[in-house]
């Protein structure tokens, strides 16, 4: 699906981001509020869902050339997190849903995770 | 291209508002570099957590970098309290991090670990008191 799409799935705010963004397509994601677990296992090109709406959080989502980040349970990120985000280009989503319920939308939609299990290199449904 | 690329960037300890921006720094260099983009991430993952690790536990530290035709070489030097145990610090999950660190998402112990999978060799060494010396090497294969 596309980034627009996903918007639509998760009545999200597009908080930072152009209509250029909504065009690209979205295959993965990846859910963690460890950066540490994202940095590990997130593959670039994927998404991010989490609810940690720190600076740290864009930074991670740049070093892997994430699509965007798609931050959960309704939290509004602070203005320096935006800010960066808009620095470095990369779009930000916000969802009321929960983190659960934003992946299983998203995965009905037909999103897989990144990896699907540890041990395994990557998603034998991609 | 036959010519090796050099870069020398400081990093704070402590001052976590700018945590992540040698290594986004790093990175714009070495996607001008038109680095392959599966070794542009392996490196970028690579040099964010070791500047995490300066800004979390050291006082101050350097990031060299080094790109050659064959290899990009990371050396992260710091001056700080050292690792007494390298072995169990290397350990996934193993972390001494403060609870300000963890609010930021870090702090899960995974960050040597990740360091050293994204490594093709890898060497750490450490003196307590002194500091710790990280040699980060990454094979570029055919990607010149
Ligand atoms: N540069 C460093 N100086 C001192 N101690 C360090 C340094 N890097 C890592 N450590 C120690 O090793 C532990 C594990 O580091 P790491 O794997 O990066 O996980 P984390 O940073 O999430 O704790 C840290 O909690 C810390 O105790
Ligand atoms: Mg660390």
């Amino acid at each position: 699906m596309t980034l627009g799409e996903v918007v639509k799935v998760l009545d999200a705010k597009l908080l930072v981001g152009e209509d250029r963004h909504l065009a690209i397509e979205v295959k993965t994601a990846f859910s963690a509020d460890l950066m540490s677990d994202v940095l590990a296992f997130a593959k670039s090109g994927s998404l991010i869902l989490t609810g940690l709406t720190t600076p740290q959080v864009v930074r991670t989502a740049s070093i892997l050339d994430a699509i965007a980040l798609i931050i959960v349970r309704g939290k509004t990120p602070p203005q320096d997190t935006l800010k960066l985000a808009h620095e470095l280009d990369i779009p930000v989503l916000s969802t009321n849903y929960i983190l659960f319920e934003t992946s299983g939308r998203l995965y009905a939609n037909g999103i897989v995770g990144c990896v699907e299990k540890i041990g395994g290199i990557n998603n034998s449904k991609l | 291209m036959n010519t090796t690329y050099k870069k020398s960037l400081a990093v704070e300890g402590g001052n976590f508002d700018n945590a992540g921006m040698a290594s986004i720094e790093i990175k714009k260099i070495l996607k001008d570099l038109n680095i392959h983009d599966d070794i542009l991430r392996k490196t970028a993952i690579a040099v964010y957590e070791s500047e995490l690790n300066i800004i979390s536990y050291a006082r101050n530290g350097r990031i060299n970098l080094i790109v050659d035709d064959n290899e990009i070489s990371i050396d992260v030097q710091d001056e700080g309290p050292g690792i007494e145990d390298i072995e169990l610090a290397m350990q996934p999950g193993y972390s001494t991090a403060t609870e300000h660190i963890r609010q930021m998402g870090f702090g899960a112990g995974m960050g040597l670990y990740n360091i050293k999978s994204c490594s093709d060799r890898f060497e750490i060494s450490s003196t307590v008191n002194v500091g710790t010396h990280l040699k980060i090497i990454i094979n570029r294969g055919n990607n010149l």
